[in-house]
């Protein structure tokens, strides 16, 4: 009823959301200086970008589909270890990439534990590489991310609705005609559309296990054209084709998608009287075990080996973890700076906006900002000089919007409630930010702070487009072990890497949390 | 001297008139029904919700476009008046200088104010360790420190039981009557009024009334008021 108390000055919000907007339009600016559309797109370019719709296609719906059952089950059962697994399902979206395609071929690839056991029956052998890889790393990904958002869809289903069903005495498949289809067909499509943009602009994936003709995704064919043709011109054209369909993709998911309740809250079961039956119980005992074992074995098998792995580590993986947490940590420096101003900015205004952010960051890829950067560069200095700070600068963009989706809900709950004190006692400008809006924001800053550096300790983008040859990160370094097959050596440093992922996650998140007060 | 000059205050389809004059040291109670606009006066003085028409002076200043920081005046809220994360100390010190660079004078004065209330013990406690009447004092605390020439209050002690708003009500009085400012106090309680107004601010039907001396009101109320005491 009150006028805004604009407590917070826009303009440094601004400005930021500028910065980050110029840091972006340069790149494409450069990127587009040095496209040659007459050049047109090559047979090798189109099979790319069949490739690229084509598997986030089948990850998309694969994910989804196998996310009902388990969610399903979730959302109605009780166990102990619920909460433990409810958790877990939080974990692929801090764990670095190369760790999880290293677990995964562990138990799936050529002499993993999977092939091993059909040879031991006398069944023909599984691949991982190429298309199969790719779709399974990326259901492994993404799995878990659908179940959550699928769990978040079940959760907000009334309670008042399960007592209704049980009062009808409803089967399950009236039940759910009523209840769980009409939740479904609003849920699901926002859950597809996010998986299918987040499999659209992979990269770190599709280098690991797609490659070849056949199995290349426009990311991939970006770093290839770059570092092995050293061909800019083809670089751009791609960064372009796929800057318009990721940003297109995600223009249209931009509708569907839900609002990713990263945090807690889901761990509540909803008391239900239905679904008592023995079938029902297997099947969601089943949709449960086999979920789990999907997540936990990959993981574990990369502990395992990782551990055998460690004394045959090279002195050059302690270094790139120097140099990884150097850049995890400025990023969180640089994301703060950014996502801070711009959440104010944010939460003073009416409505909206975190969208247009958001957009920002699902669309712009990293290699395209990487390309760009190296091309703005290059006339004046070596890059690799600078692969360090523009990993550090995309880093901590590319965690931006999800800082913001952090950030901003709480930013405005602090406006509203302390908005007016603040501005009777004249409080503004620095100080109202150290004195209320810092310590009242604390844990979400210790959670932001995390999940930028989690991601950033695991991101294998740009530094492997011009990383200088001594200076690398940890996950670049693992890749170099990986391409040089040694396995054993690679395991060991994928152990330290998600030690340290998972580790700088917990001491920020920890960290925020610590001594707080309500 | 604080005046509402042909005021009117517009939020939707509700509409408030204000025409009147406040004078400095007296105490002022305002009274009327839920949803008359109570609320929405105090927010006007404090320069939290916009004149739509008029002006506002303070002592033939114009202060119409002030931001509530930079107004002659304080408010206590119905809740929320302490930072949480904040010590007492913190808290208090806020009233002297909202950045909390407090010198060696500033920091006697907090402790002073703190004695005043009774809080002394208290100084370094979180608001969330103190009880209901504890933080009132607190909030009243800072309130002394502050010393501007007017203090608003929106019902700050509804929570209260009623022995303890009374002593509140009573220490509001005492301080006002040690730093000379105007109180202006929205109530719902015919007996605080009694209590300690001077005057009476009558809002009822997209008016707040000119003030009227409270004994001679509450004695012999004009009908519209008689309908809402009952």
């Amino acid at each position: 009823m009150a006028r805004r108390v604009v407590a917070i000055s826009p303009k440094t919000g601004i400005g930021a959301a500028l910065l980050v907007l110029a840091l972006i339009l340069a790149a494409l600016g450069a990127v587009l200086s040095r496209a040659e559309p007459g050049l047109g797109l090559g047979r090798s370019d189109w099979l790319a970008i069949r490739f690229t719709v084509l598997q986030a296609v089948c990850s998309s719906f694969l994910s989804v589909l196998l996310a009902v059952p388990v969610a399903r089950a979730l959302a109605r059962r009780q166990f102990v270890g619920r909460a433990a697994l409810v958790t877990l399902l939080g974990a692929p979206f801090i764990l670095p990439v190369i760790v999880a395609v290293l677990g995964l071929l562990t138990v799936f690839g050529r002499s993993g534990w999977v092939n091993v056991a059909l040879g031991g029956v006398g069944l023909p052998q599984v691949s991982v590489y190429g298309f199969h890889g790719v779709v399974l790393a990326h259901v492994f990904f993404n799995l878990p991310l659908a179940t959550r958002l699928l769990l978040q869809g079940w959760q907000a289903i009334p309670s008042e609705r399960f007592r209704l069903v049980a009062q009808l005495r409803l089967g399950p498949r009236a039940m759910f005609r009523a209840v769980e289809w009409p939740m479904l067909v609003q849920v699901v499509p926002g859950a597809l559309a996010l998986v299918f943009v987040i499999c659209l602009t992979s990269f770190a994936v599709a280098l690991t296990l797609g490659g070849g003709p056949r199995a290349t995704t426009i990311e991939l064919a970006i770093y290839q054209a770059f570092r092995f043709d050293f061909d800019l011109g083809r670089a751009a054209l791609l960064s372009l084709v796929q800057l318009a369909l990721a940003g297109g993709m995600a223009l249209v998911a931009l509708r569907f998608v839900p609002a990713v309740s990263i945090g807690g809250g889901l761990d509540r079961p909803l008391q239900r009287w239905d679904a008592r039956g023995g079938v029902q119980r297997i099947g969601d005992g089943l949709a449960i075990l086999l979920a789990a074992a999907f997540l936990m074995l990959p993981l574990g098998a990369v502990t395992l080996r990782g551990a055998m792995g460690l004394p045959q580590m090279p002195a050059t993986v302690y270094q790139a973890a120097g140099i990884s947490i150097g850049v995890a940590l400025a990023s969180i420096v640089v994301m703060l700076a950014l996502a801070l101003p711009m959440a104010g900015w944010i939460a003073g205004r009416a409505r909206g906006g975190v969208e247009a952010v958001g957009l920002l960051g699902l669309s712009a890829s990293p290699l395209m900002i990487g390309t760009g950067w190296f091309i703005l560069i290059n006339p004046h200095a070596d890059p690799t000089g600078f692969a360090l700070a523009v990993t550090v600068l995309v880093n901590a963009m590319m965690a931006l919007p999800f800082a913001l989706r952090v950030l901003v809900p709480p930013m405005r709950d602090i406006l509203q409630v302390y908005g007016r004190l603040s501005a009777t006692l004249g409080l503004s400008g620095w100080p109202l930010w150290r004195l209320v809006i810092l310590p009242r924001l604390r844990a979400q800053i210790g959670f932001a702070a995390g999940l930028c550096g989690a991601l950033s300790m695991g991101d294998l983008g740009v530094i492997a487009l011009f990383a200088d040859p001594d200076r690398v990160t940890l996950p670049l370094q693992m890749y170099r072990l990986m391409g040089a097959y040694r396995m054993e050596a690679a395991a060991g440093a994928a152990l330290v890497l998600l030690a340290l992922s998972l580790g700088i996650f917990w001491i920020c998140d920890k960290g925020g949390r610590w001594r707080a007060d309500v | 001297m604080l005046t509402f000059e042909e005021a009117g205050i517009t939020q939707g389809d509700f509409t408030l008139g204000a025409d009147f004059s406040l004078q400095q040291g007296r105490k002022y109670a305002v009274i009327g029904p839920s949803g008359a606009g109570k609320s929405t006066l105090l927010g006007a003085m404090s320069g939290f919700i916009p004149l739509s028409a008029g002006r506002l002076l303070w002592k033939g200043r114009d202060i119409t476009d002030a931001p509530p920081g930079a107004r002659p005046m304080t408010m206590l809220f119905q809740d929320h008046n302490l930072f949480p994360h904040l010590s007492v100390t913190q808290n208090v010190g806020l009233g002297i200088r909202p950045d909390l660079r407090l010198d060696v004078a500033d920091r006697a004065r907090v402790r002073d104010a703190l004695a005043r209330v009774d809080l002394a013990s208290h100084a370094a406690a979180r608001p969330g360790n103190l009880s209901g009447g504890q933080q009132s004092r607190a909030a009243l605390a800072r309130v002394l420190v502050q010393a501007r020439p007017m203090v608003l209050l929106d019902e700050p002690f509804a929570a209260l039981g009623p022995a303890l708003r009374r002593e509140m009500l009573d220490l509001v009085q005492a301080l006002v009557e040690e730093t000379g400012a105007a109180l202006v106090m929205v109530t719902h309680a015919p007996e605080d009024v009694r209590r300690i107004a001077d005057e009476v601010i009558f809002v009822e039907g997209g008016q707040a009334a000119p003030p009227r001396p409270a004994a001679a009101l509450m004695d012999n109320p004009p009908p519209e008021l008689k309908a809402y005491l009952g």
